[in-house]
């Protein structure tokens, strides 16, 4: 058993678990972060196709303030790992969009510019429209303590038009809720902030940067990390995570357990499972997510400067599981090519649409109908998305095209381990991270800080809350 | 180890978590917490600083005298002093 005792284990190497990872190697404790995967990041994370790179997951980093900004996720995310500002070499958004049937709202990283068009397109709703952003402003939406409560609920006392209800949430769900139809309060107000009262904002070369910046602050810390060596059971004696069991077969120890995988998957690996907890708290919503490079930026055929538009087609917008393999009335584009790069640009166009998915359909099909079902919806959940961009003659994409790459949830399933694919995780948070094990703790989608700033806050949050405080006094 | 080189220590330690503040005219006497941007997070870090870098343990109930500059000095250059003999 030498070497094999640490004083925190890390399961997963994803944005919370690095994060966690560091601020524990920064301050003398031996970790090891155990990934199963051989690529870092976790539901945050990148690959190459023939010598070309693609991010899956990040469209924009949400939480983005100018710098001199402080007080937010972002400035405390960066204090609280020693790093510079500089090092993610974040560029802002141009503008994005909420685009349904009959009407568009256009926001910046400048909320006055959301905050205008709200009142000017809405003018009834513009006192509820204020004393719901007052709400949002001064609400404690990171207490670990705070009791859940449904944000429609809450919502609906300030706004009363459906339309501008639906709007004003489409964004927030499509960029992080694990719930069908509502969020809990709590979580709409870390969107709200994330997304509307700061912003978007993306590096140059993608993901990766801000991968390899964490990866590189936990080794000079220390740290000890463990790739393509998942664990696979989180052995349970007397109330303790007492060993953990990797895919190897052979085992470590460790005085506590940081768990970044997710609750259901987390009580699923315990030994003796925690089935039925599991099954009670599992998520359903996933997604495709279809690409398409092309050798020019798509302004040049006049799709605009948008650079993430969220689009609905439907009387109501419906943020629930697809009931057939896809749910194109609704979805996502993301233009990479739209951020102020001050002066750098992408080498090529990209186009991506995100639309709902139905997991159990997408995993249950056989290897030769998967590909036609992807080859089909591929083709469907650009056509949906069109829509809401300016016409281009179908021949000018087509001769503009270079290839195209899509996921599914059956992808997310595989590469992250996430029960359905569900990309937010569990419906139910555990926001003290507390499992039935005194010293095993979640961190990650399932703590509940949504978006790639709020998964590394997590993490830090649980590390200090549970190991470094606890240690302090 | 004087009281000026503990404010300078403490300085250095603020500098690292929080270079985004300037720390070019902070104000000895005055808390530190009214001139500079510093939560519980932050103010967590210097002590566990304190612990990592200096060996200086500084217990829950004495938080309060790292309130500003000159508290942390009254405060901790015993401390330093006491680890140097």
């Amino acid at each position: 058993m030498k070497d094999s005792h640490y004083d925190v284990a890390i399961i997963g190497a994803g944005m919370s678990g690095l994060a966690a990872g560091i601020r524990l190697a920064h301050f003398g404790r031996k970790v090891c972060i155990f990934e199963r995967h051989n690529a870092p990041g976790g539901l945050n994370s990148f690959y190459s196709i023939a010598g070309r790179k693609f991010d899956v997951g990040l469209h924009a980093m949400t939480n983005y303030v100018p710098p001199g900004v402080r007080g937010t996720p972002l400035g405390k995310l960066l204090r609280q790992l020693r790093i510079d500002r500089e090092e993610f070499a974040l560029c802002p958004q141009k503008r994005s969009r909420i685009a349904f049937r009959d009407c568009d709202l256009k926001f910046t990283n400048d909320f006055a510019v959301l905050d205008g068009e709200v009142t000017a397109r809405f003018p009834s709703q513009a006192d509820g429209w204020r004393a719901l952003v007052q709400l949002v402003r001064t609400f404690d939406d990171v207490s670990l303590e705070a009791k859940p409560v449904a944000a429609r609920e809450v919502v609906g006392r300030h706004l009363t038009d459906p339309l501008l209800t639906d709007m004003i949430f489409c964004p927030l769900m499509y960029y992080g809720s694990a719930q069908e139809r509502d969020m809990e309060f709590g979580q709409f107000v870390i969107m709200f902030k994330a997304l509307y009262l700061e912003g978007f904002a993306r590096p140059l070369d993608g993901v990766r940067v801000i991968i390899r910046t964490l990866l590189e602050k936990f080794r000079q810390a220390g740290g000890e990390r463990r790739m393509k060596c998942g664990v696979a059971r989180i052995i349970e004696r007397e109330g303790r995570a007492a060993a953990l069991q990797l895919d190897d077969g052979s085992e470590v120890t460790a005085d506590h357990v940081i768990s970044s995988i997710g609750y259901p998957e987390t009580m699923r690996a315990c030994e003796p499972p925690h089935a039925a907890e599991a099954e009670a708290n599992t998520g359903a919503l996933s997604f495709c997510e279809t690409i398409s490079v092309y050798r020019q930026a798509p302004a040049t055929w006049g799709w605009g400067d948008d650079t993430i538009i969220f689009f609905n087609d439907s009387d109501r917008f419906d943020y629930a599981q697809a009931r057939e393999l896809v749910d194109p009335r609704s979805g996502v584009i993301c233009f990479p090519n739209n951020f102020d790069y001050a002066g750098g640009e992408l080498a090529e166009g990209f186009f991506r649409v995100t639309c709902l998915a139905n997991p159990g359909k997408w995993c249950a099909l056989a290897e030769p109908d998967y590909q036609a079902a992807k080859a089909h919806w591929l083709g469907e959940m650009q056509r949906s998305a069109r829509r809401f961009l300016p016409a281009v003659d179908d021949g000018v994409l087509a001769r503009n095209l270079v290839t195209t790459d899509m996921f599914t949830p059956r992808t997310v399933r595989k590469f992250t381990g996430h029960l359905n694919g569900a990309i937010y995780g569990a419906p139910r948070k555990v926001r003290d991270g507390r499992t039935h094990l005194s010293n095993l703790y979640l961190c990650g989608t399932d703590q509940g800080f949504l978006g790639i700033i709020g998964a590394m806050l997590s993490g830090i949050s649980m590390a200090n809350y549970h190991i470094l405080q606890k240690s302090a006094t | 180890m004087t009281k000026d080189q503990c404010r300078k220590l403490v300085i250095d330690i603020i500098a690292d978590i929080a270079p985004d503040e300037d720390l070019t005219a902070v104000k000895p006497e005055v808390r530190l917490r009214d001139q500079l941007q510093l939560d519980s997070m932050d103010f967590l870090d210097i002590v566990m600083e304190l612990r990592k870098r200096h060996g200086i343990e500084v217990p829950e109930s004495d938080y309060m005298q790292l309130a500003s500059l000159d508290s942390c000095a009254e405060y901790l250059t015993p401390k330093f002093q006491a680890k140097a003999s």
